[in-house]
């Protein structure tokens, strides 16, 4: 009987590991609260997302998405559950690794969170600079990822001399600059126009395809339903639907 | 690469907030002022009492009108006491000398004064000092003796001043000091806010933390090093101008305060400002800027 366990038992174990490599995120049992806020809490999050996967995150105003997109960060830890992304445990990650860790991610927001005082790529090259990367490196790679997010020839322009959708490609680029293994992207196209917007995510689904996974929180369903890539539905904390090629619903 | 930005960053967040930076300085200058001049006062005791200890007599001043006889017997009794390593006759002639030369300067106050006036003693060194009361407890009531006189009882008051006079500089020191601390902390938060778009997104990025923190807590650590140098700088100011200066005969009763002394304390302020305001700082970005 045990004998009988044993071998029915290691194949599922070996199954599992090689899931553990395949996925690049894995959300198991996540749960946070904020008992002295209305922050938006999450309750009991399973995610687990491959590498290269492009998702999308979407859901009402307080359904904790950005919740989420903090615990990925590491700027909050969950009260409950594990989180890993890539071969490190976040929950266990130790303070002073936090910042060695965001380096394997990238992120864009609704905003931008440009440096309005520096050029588009120094804006690029100060990711670069505050991680200690050699100006060598970043006069190579700077003018090359700019070239990738098609602002080659507008690199010394400051952030009030260039559009929302220029400043976003910055932003994108800059993320992107450390070649990171995952890339989060809060409502990128939330201060653009549609036009714009469809050109971002023709960006980011360029990125998508050297390998980089990309998770997506938006409120624009036509993107979602255009894109029509992985959607994950989230209501009060909880993932309500976990679709592959799925529409905003 | 990285050094240039964190200073560009420093000098930037100073003068972004010069009142502030200049505030602080100030009040960081004024409390290491008093805590030099307290360290100097606390050297100053222990020179004084090196100086003295070898040199402190006591001194027993005969009636006027003491016959020989009695004189030297009090001598003799005075070598025979256990406490005694030296006792030395000093007549009318000699004390006239002594105060002659003690106060040259004022030659109207020696002038006025009589050779028959001042009372001939016996100087005694003592082998202890400490054992002077028994010895003027022993002496004091005999005949033919004026007055005993221990040194020690009037340098007493001297270090009681100075003591005094240290406590009350560390208490302000103190209370400067705490008031700059204060400011420093203000200052931090202040550089933080205005600095929260480069933070945030240098954390975003993955800067480490110290490289994050490095420009404010530099910050604090120069505005306290240009205090502790001002602070250096009153302390020399005061050596030339109020001891050496307006105010030497006062301060030539105890030896001189001398340059090696101020000298040391430029390290000893830096150090402590720079180290206190690096940790002041710290703790302040702890609260304000989160991982």
């Amino acid at each position: 009987m045990e004998y009988a366990t044993l071998v029915l038992e290691a194949p599922d174990r070996l199954r599992e590991s090689a899931d553990r490599l395949r996925h690049v995120i894995q959300l198991e049992g996540v749960t946070k609260h904020y008992p002295r806020s209305n922050r938006p809490s999450v309750e009991d999050v399973n995610v687990f997302i491959d590498k290269g996967e492009f998702v999308f995150f979407i859901g009402p105003t307080g359904a904790g998405k950005s919740t989420m997109i903090k615990l990925l960060l590491r700027e909050e830890v969950p009260d409950k559950g594990k989180i890993s992304v890539g071969d490190i445990d976040v929950t266990r990650l130790r303070r002073w690794k936090v910042p060695a860790y965001r380096r394997s991610i990238g992120c864009v927001f609704q905003d931008f969170r440009l440096l309005p005082n520096r050029t588009a790529a120094e804006n690029v090259a100060f990711a670069l600079e505050v991680i200690g990367k050699p100006r060598s490196v970043a006069r190579r790679v700077v003018p090359e990822v700019l070239e990738l997010v098609g602002l080659g020839g507008k690199e010394h322009r400051y952030p009030h001399e260039l559009s929302g959708g220029e400043q976003q490609r910055v932003a994108v680029a800059r993320a992107f600059v450390n070649r990171p293994l995952l890339l989060l992207a809060d409502e990128p196209t939330g201060n653009l126009d549609p036009d714009t917007s469809i050109e971002i995510m023709r960006l980011l689904d360029r990125i998508s395809r050297t390998g980089t996974t990309i998770l997506m929180v938006t409120h624009d369903s036509n993107i979602v339903n255009q894109m029509r890539r992985r959607v994950i539905e989230i209501e009060n904390g909880q993932i309500v639907r976990d679709q592959a090629r799925g529409v905003y619903g | 690469m990285r050094a240039k930005y964190v200073m560009s960053e420093v000098f930037l967040g100073l003068w972004r907030n010069i009142s502030m930076t200049v505030a602080m300085i100030i009040t960081m200058a004024v409390s290491l002022t008093m805590l030099g001049a307290g360290l100097l006062l606390y050297n100053q005791v222990d020179v004084i009492e090196e100086y003295y200890q070898t040199n402190l007599e006591v001194v027993v001043y005969l009636e006027r009108e003491v016959t020989q006889e009695v004189s030297d017997q009090i001598g003799a009794d005075l070598k025979a006491s256990p406490y005694v390593e030296q006792a030395v006759y000093e007549s009318k002639e000699e004390a006239y000398e002594r105060f002659k030369e003690t106060f040259e300067d004022t030659p109207d106050l020696v002038k006025s004064v009589d050779a028959e006036v001042l009372p001939s003693a016996w100087r005694i060194k003592m082998k202890d000092i400490a054992d002077a009361p028994k010895l003027i407890a022993e002496f004091q009531e005999r005949e033919g003796v004026y007055q005993v006189t221990n040194q020690r009882e009037i340098l007493q008051q001297v270090f009681d001043i100075l003591g005094g006079a240290q406590r009350l500089t560390l208490i302000v020191a103190l209370v400067q000091g705490i008031a700059a601390l204060m400011l420093v902390a203000n200052t931090i938060q202040v550089a933080a806010y205005s600095r929260r778009r480069e933070v945030a997104i240098m954390k975003l990025v993955g800067a480490p933390n110290w490289f994050v923190q490095a420009p404010f807590v530099l910050e604090a650590v120069f505005a306290g090093v240009i205090g502790s140098i001002f602070a250096f700088a009153t302390l020399i100011a005061a050596k030339y101008l109020v001891i050496d200066g307006q105010f030497e005969n006062l301060f030539s009763l105890m030896p001189p305060i001398d340059m090696q002394a101020i000298l040391i304390l430029l390290p000893i302020l830096t150090g402590i400002s720079a180290v206190i305001s690096a940790i002041t700082a710290w703790i302040t970005l702890r609260f304000n800027i989160k991982v």
